[in-house]
């Protein structure tokens, strides 16, 4: 381009934004008309991981329910959500397909750390936005290299430093035993209680095990654990593996103060089978509403997803919360599409989903809101620590975290 | 399995001979003009096509041509991807010689593991592959050799740029690489296999003590066929790794054995062109079932192989042998000297 070119392209740039506030100009990327939307998604309906194809569903059902609506701004979104089968290769080839032949304006939700990672680098260097992604890795949250990926979910540091945070003022003295699982996911939970504990990380984590999700049981472990002495236990486990390790605790009489991963905190999952009675006392996390919980048997966002729920997707599992998960996610991103009114580029989407303020979808715990701006790219960060008693979770204390 | 014979150990006229160059020609053009007539992504599909084409000649040989059932290629396809990956990433080998190495490695891991196997025949030996399928994943991941494969992050690795500056995109380029690649490997094979070496290898599938008897050194060939086998699907992970420009435990679960397996029997076993057939069925079905149904993808998929199965016995490569020679019966009239 030549200067003269470019001084016009500047000039003209410049008029564009002079006039976009007053005439509030249209401008679109493929993917976006007078009438429609387009997102693509990529899920795992079939294969090791289909049991979160539902949240794929869920947020399928809710952009038909908005387009019942009326749409957003007078658009209709049109959702193509495609299977990958949790096989990375097949997730560059869906996602592949969905930029060049759907021409999508954004890929939204793909499920994931693996999947995720197959296609960040494609994804960065189309400049196609990987929005809302299902995954707790802490390195969605890096606008610096990745502009164009962000997460949702608050990431697994994070809330292990909540618990840190928790240690350090209840419990001046811990020692601190670790089970976790040998992946990024263990990994990244230690580092974050690590980081969260601060100079006192090497004198209070007194011992560490790690397992395999091939192993059949972590009984070992927990003998192994139990025999540092530690007073504290920070259980990093996977439902099956979390219900074993409280158990093989409980009977064998080792009764330090257990802190699970908001990933096993399930009742179903995790604590009948591992025994509510030996559950007790359990410190977990939460960030969304848990729709058997007694407390929201009457809370206004609860009721609102239920009737979402029995209209349009009457077919799936009210006690899944991956459907509540995925209604949330959803209205992120239909937030995001609002905010970015007649503007549908990629880059103000991208701009516009790192200028959410105090965004609250219903279905988050009172108090959790989503935040995010340039060099914050970690919409959902905040969580509240609960206590089993056996029978639920009792939330205690503020909510934590920005 | 036992009834099919070798395509090309029949011997053809000169007339059929000749249209048979023609066609060749004539398909070997149109999938050299294919990256110019469809999309980008259409064109990376394609070259997963030819990818998985190589692997599936490459099992072929172990259990269409040999007998030896293996549910445990995926391996071979997942050391060959991380030969690739981890020769790109951490040396800066250039792509090209990655491949290669893969099916070196590949070759030697084949054989060694083919000399204990030798002892193991049908279900047992699939057993035993079963079992080098089901655990790679893990291993891919166990802490020592982390520093290598990256771990359950993987290895991402970049995708390479057409030499010479060749007017072509990363994704033309690339398919014309994995075209020349496949090529290769397809000559190769169709030398190895009309030959001495491939009548051994099939005497061995359908009569045993006969093969041991004629003086065919059952064992050296049958550890032969495991290690070509496994180089073949050595070479197509590798290009697999570059095409797809990430490599991950997760990409290489056991189901990828099993759809190999699934793409030289809907293919045709004991076929060299039955690789193609399979190729382009576990590459394109899928995802025809998946815009079927999303409630059900597997049960689509599943009908889709029930169907396929009834209609084509033999595979769609058995499917058109029979088509071809019924046609060639009917317009030659009575010329039955050769059997098709």
């Amino acid at each position: 381009m030549s200067t003269k070119q470019l001084l016009v392209s500047a000039a003209i740039a410049g008029l564009a934004l002079g006039t976009s506030a007053a005439f509030a100009q249209k401008k679109y990327d493929v993917g976006a008309t007078d009438t429609e939307i387009k997102i693509g998604n990529i899920m795992p309906y079939s294969g090791p991981a289909s049991a979160y194809g539902t949240i794929g569903k869920a947020a399928g059902a809710y952009f038909k329910k908005i387009n019942d609506e009326g749409g957003i701004n007078g658009r209709k979104i049109n959702f193509i959500s495609v299977d990958d089968g949790y096989s990375p290769p097949k997730t560059v080839e869906m996602a592949r397909r969905l930029v060049e032949q759907d021409q999508v304006l954004l890929i939204w939700g793909p499920l994931g750390t693996p999947p995720n990672t197959a296609i960040q680098k494609y994804m960065n260097a189309k400049k196609v936005p990987q929005l809302f992604v299902y995954t707790g890795a802490t390195k969605w949250n890096d606008p610096k290299n990745n502009p164009w990926t962000m997460g949702w979910q608050p990431n697994y540091q994070t809330e292990a430093a909540i618990y840190a945070k928790h240690i350090l003022k209840t419990k001046p003295d811990a020692k601190i035993a670790i089970l976790f699982q040998n992946d990024d996911y263990g990994k990244d939970y230690v580092k974050g209680l690590e980081d969260g504990l601060g100079d006192k990380a090497k004198s209070m984590i007194v011992a560490r095990a790690s397992y395999e999700t091939s192993d059949p049981t972590v009984d070992s472990q927990i003998v192994q654990l139990q025999g540092s002495g530690a007073n504290v236990f920070f259980n990093v486990t996977t439902p099956k593996f979390a219900a074993q390790a409280i158990r093989k605790a409980y009977d064998i009489g080792w009764k330090p103060v257990q802190y699970l991963n908001n990933v096993s905190a399930s009742i179903g999952a995790t604590l009948i089978p591992a025994g509510l009675d030996k559950s007790v006392g359990l410190i977990s996390t939460g960030y969304l509403k848990d729709q058997a919980e007694p407390e929201w048997k009457d809370d206004k966002g609860m009721n609102d997803w239920r009737a979402f729920m029995a209209k349009y997707y009457p077919e799936g599992n009210i006690k899944d919360g991956g459907n509540i998960s995925g209604y949330g996610n959803a209205q992120t991103l239909v937030q995001v599409l609002k905010q970015c009114g007649d503007n549908l580029t990629r880059e103000n989407v991208m701009k516009q989903a790192a200028n959410l303020k105090n965004f609250r979808t219903e279905v988050l715990l009172p108090g959790i809101t989503i935040n995010t701006g340039p060099d914050d790219f970690a919409p959902i960060q905040s969580v509240q620590l609960a206590r089993f008693d056996g029978k639920e979770w009792v939330r205690f204390g503020e909510i934590l975290g920005k | 399995m036992t009834t099919e014979s070798t395509t090309a150990a029949v011997p053809v006229s000169a007339a059929t001979s000749r249209m048979r160059v023609v066609a060749y020609a004539v398909l070997l053009l149109a999938v050299c003009a294919l990256p110019f007539l469809v999309s980008n992504y259409r064109t990376f599909q394609f070259t997963l096509v030819l990818v998985y084409a190589i692997a599936l000649l490459g099992l072929n040989i172990l259990t269409g041509y040999n007998g030896q059932i293996s549910l445990g290629h995926g391996a071979f396809y997942a050391i060959g991807a991380y030969v690739a990956a981890v020769l790109m990433d951490k040396f800066g080998v250039p792509y090209y010689l990655t491949v290669p190495a893969a099916g070196v490695v590949c070759l030697a891991v084949g054989f060694l593991f083919g000399l204990p196997a030798l002892r193991l025949e049908g279900l047992y030996l699939a057993l035993a592959t079963f079992g080098l399928g089901v655990s790679m994943p893990q291993v891919l991941k166990d802490k020592h050799l982390e520093h290598w494969t990256g771990g359950v992050q993987g290895i991402v690795i970049i995708k390479p740029d057409p030499p010479f500056g060749l007017p072509l995109n990363q994704d033309q380029w690339l398919y014309y690489f994995t075209l020349a690649v496949l090529l290769i490997m397809f000559l190769l094979g169709w030398n190895l296999l009309r030959g001495r070496i491939g009548r051994s290898l099939v005497a061995i599938r359908d009569q045993p003590v006969a093969a041991e008897a004629m003086g065919v050194n059952n064992a050296l060939y049958k550890s032969l066929a495991f290690g070509v086998s496994a180089m073949y699907t050595g070479v197509a992970g590798a290009l697999g790794a570059i095409a797809v420009q990430f490599v991950a435990p997760d990409s290489f679960t056991i189901f990828l054995s099993i759809t190999f397996l699934i793409g030289i029997v809907i293919g045709g076993l004991a076929s060299i062109s039955g690789a193609i057939y399979g190729a382009l069925f576990i590459q394109f079905v899928p995802n025809i079932a998946d815009q079927i149904s999303k409630a059900a993808p597997w049960a689509i998929y599943g009908v889709f192989m029930i169907g396929f199965m009834y209609v084509m016995p033999v595979g769609v490569a058995g499917a058109i042998r029979i088509v071809w020679a019924r046609i060639r019966h009917r317009t030659k009239g009575g010329d039955n000297s050769q059997k098709s």
